[in-house]
């Protein structure tokens, strides 16, 4: 079974920077695995350490049974596609494909059949003459991952896999991506700073900042369990509402109006919080509620079948997520509601939920 | 609207004379500039008439004139003991100093540019500018000695070897660069495949850099063609003598330059290079994509 394991891995570079900092991650045969995180978070360094082109200054790193701590990238039966492709531009698409098994020594005219054959399976019929500089962009991505299927790795890495396709495109090769990984059934690890393309792609995410691991977890428990503010601020297309605020007769103060404790979570009064909300968590009411916070509209903004509702109480600005009928005008005056079931609170100290 | 029409007609009637003017300038300009190249052009096509002209006249001189098409000093020269071989030396130094400096040079730059070395640039910039002296005059001396000491001197390998010296730093510089353009993930992707680095080499980094290989190929080979002082001091032989050299004993008997000897000479002398220069600007176009910096 090719299950990836890192225990206590750190990469540190010349000069004392530690890329990765001590993660333990176990990843799952055949899952879709994802490394996410601001730039410079060392996801990709991570990423690279898997495949061996970064040398593992402690720790161990597993593929299967196997301890490849120190292996030669070559012999982890790991297959990685680059963020640029690393197509070889002096190649047509073919010998693109068949390289890996140049390098194994097959015979010419059967690496052909191979490339040739995967290709067909990746939409690439009919171009295998053709060099990557004649090819689209979706196409080139398509080559770079026939050659990494070409090899059967244990383990596919892709580095940033849709970051250089247009913005359409990246939704057709998304779920491209999604069924090739299911059909395969092959292990995978794909880094991304994209929370939404990590949450709709992976099976499980690995949320890392500053080289260490924050949370790791399905889409919906990272989605609507973040562990601390950084999780809860870096997941979600539009940003959670944080407000700092305290416990006060069993509920949070914000900004003119409060908002309830979330379900089964005790909190001393006058403790310290941040309180959480997203945006598409909240509710909008022109009518009085009995718990809610009044507000002044100050923007709207279009998101298609929803608008984007930025609400001013006090000196806090919230936003929510209306549906495109009840969406209130800039001026309106109502009541932002906030369900106890769907709300967080994490400590202010720590940033960690409670 | 009246308060909008009166400064447009008034631009409108203003435009034509203003812009008449200019474009009166911009023509004059580009006359003198016209005039200016052509004198400066046709200075230097002077000599390159000379060298496809005089080769065919029957009596060449110094100056340029209409030949009479003869094809003489060619058979002349095809009778000179020397000429002809010389051709054959100068290719052999050439095409042996071109092996040397590509193979060596490709091997140095690729590993400069991958390899973190401190003070990498420090010693390139050092190499560049000793490099000038290793084939300058001010060595000769030391030079002569050198090779009289490693028994290499009247050797074809002893010119070789000192020839490579002087252009390899260049050639590594030029090289470097060419090398720094090519992204490392295609390496990566390469390693990742189980390729040692011998056949990331040969079959990524040296397809790729071809263009710059080509370049510095036919650069090493003209300094090479044109190099006079290293072959004339450290060749004593007039048999082993490239061409650069062979044509400085064409002389009369009576000590005057023999010019049809020499004329015809010239012509043969600068084919090889001119060539080479088609061949591989016709192969490579000679695309610069990551070149010299500037």
């Amino acid at each position: 079974m090719a299950a990836i394991t890192t225990t206590a891995l750190v990469k540190e570079y010349p000069g004392g920077v530690r890329g990765v900092d001590g993660v333990d991650v176990t990843i799952a045969h055949g899952e879709f695995f994802a490394l996410l995180g601001p730039s410079g978070c060392g996801k990709t360094t991570l990423l690279r350490s898997i495949a061996g082109l970064e040398a593992i200054t402690e720790g161990t790193l597993h593929i299967g049974e196997r301890d490849v701590t120190n292996a030669e990238p070559g012999e982890r039966g790991v297959a990685m596609v680059f963020q640029d492709y690393a197509l070889f531009p002096h190649m047509d698409v073919a010998d693109n494909i068949a390289y890996p098994l140049k390098i194994r020594k097959v015979r010419r005219e059967a690496r052909r059949a191979k490339a040739v054959s995967v290709a067909d399976g990746l939409a690439l019929d009919g171009l295998s003459e053709r060099r990557p500089a004649q090819l689209s962009g979706g196409q080139q991505q398509r080559v770079a991952l026939a050659r990494a299927v070409a090899t059967e790795p244990d383990v596919l890495l892709l580095d940033e896999p849709l970051s250089n396709l247009d913005a359409r495109l990246r939704l057709e090769a998304r779920t491209f991506l999604k069924e090739l990984q299911r059909d395969l059934g092959v292990t995978t690890v794909f880094v991304t700073h994209d929370q939404a393309e990590a949450l709709a792609l992976a099976d499980r995410i690995a949320v890392m900042r500053s080289g260490r691991l924050q949370q790791i977890g399905t889409p919906q428990e990272i989605f609507q369990r973040p562990v601390n503010t950084f999780v809860a601020s870096f997941i979600g297309s539009t940003p959670m509402n944080l407000v700092e605020t305290e416990v006060h007769e069993g509920a949070l103060r914000i900004g003119e109006g409060s908002a309830p404790l979330p379900e089964g979570v005790r909190v001393p009064e006058g403790k310290a919080v941040v309180w959480g909300a997203r945006p598409e968590y909240l509710r909008w009411s022109t009518g009085q509620v009995a718990v809610g916070i009044p507000g002044e509209v100050s923007v709207t903004e279009n998101l298609g079948a929803a608008t984007l509702v930025s609400v001013v109480s006090g000196d806090t600005r919230l936003q929510l997520v209306v549906a495109e009928e009840d969406a209130p005008e800039p001026g309106d005056r109502g009541w932002v509601e906030a369900s106890p079931r769907r709300s967080l609170v994490f400590d202010a100290a720590t940033t960690e939920r409670i | 609207m009246t308060t909008t029409t009166a400064p447009t007609t008034e631009r409108r009637t203003a435009a034509p004379a203003a812009v008449g003017r200019r474009t009166a300038r911009k023509f004059v300009v580009r006359v003198l500039f016209v005039v200016a190249m052509v004198l400066v052009g046709f200075f230097f096509a002077l000599p390159l008439a000379w060298l496809v002209t005089q080769p065919f006249s029957s009596t060449p001189t110094m100056t340029v004139g209409w030949p009479d098409w003869t094809l003489d000093n060619f058979s002349v020269l095809a009778e000179n003991p020397y000429a002809l071989r010389s051709i054959g030396n100068s290719l052999v130094l050439g095409l042996g100093t071109v092996a040397v400096v590509v193979t060596l040079g490709s091997l140095a730059a690729y590993a400069l540019s991958r390899v973190r070395v401190p003070g990498r640039d420090g010693l390139l910039y050092a190499l560049l500018l000793l490099s000038s002296v290793v084939t300058g005059t001010a060595a000769m001396v030391p030079l002569f000695q050198l090779m009289v000491a490693t028994g290499l001197v009247n050797t074809r390998t002893g010119v070789v070897l000192a020839l490579s010296g002087g252009v390899l730093p260049t050639v590594i510089f030029i090289l470097k660069d060419f090398m720094d353009s090519i992204p490392r993930s295609y390496e990566e992707s390469a390693r990742l495949y189980g390729a040692r680095p011998g056949q990331i080499l040969r079959h990524v980094v040296v397809p790729i850099a071809r263009p710059g290989l080509a370049f510095v190929a036919v650069w090493a080979l003209v300094q090479v063609w044109g190099n006079f002082l290293l072959p004339y001091i450290l060749l004593r032989s007039p048999e082993a003598q490239p061409a650069a050299v062979i044509m400085y004993t064409f002389y009369t008997e009576s000590g005057q330059a023999d010019l049809s000897l020499i004329s015809a000479f010239s012509l043969v002398f600068s084919v090889p290079v001119i060539l080479m220069y088609f061949l591989v600007n016709r192969r490579y176009g000679f695309r610069f994509h990551g070149g010299i910096k500037s």
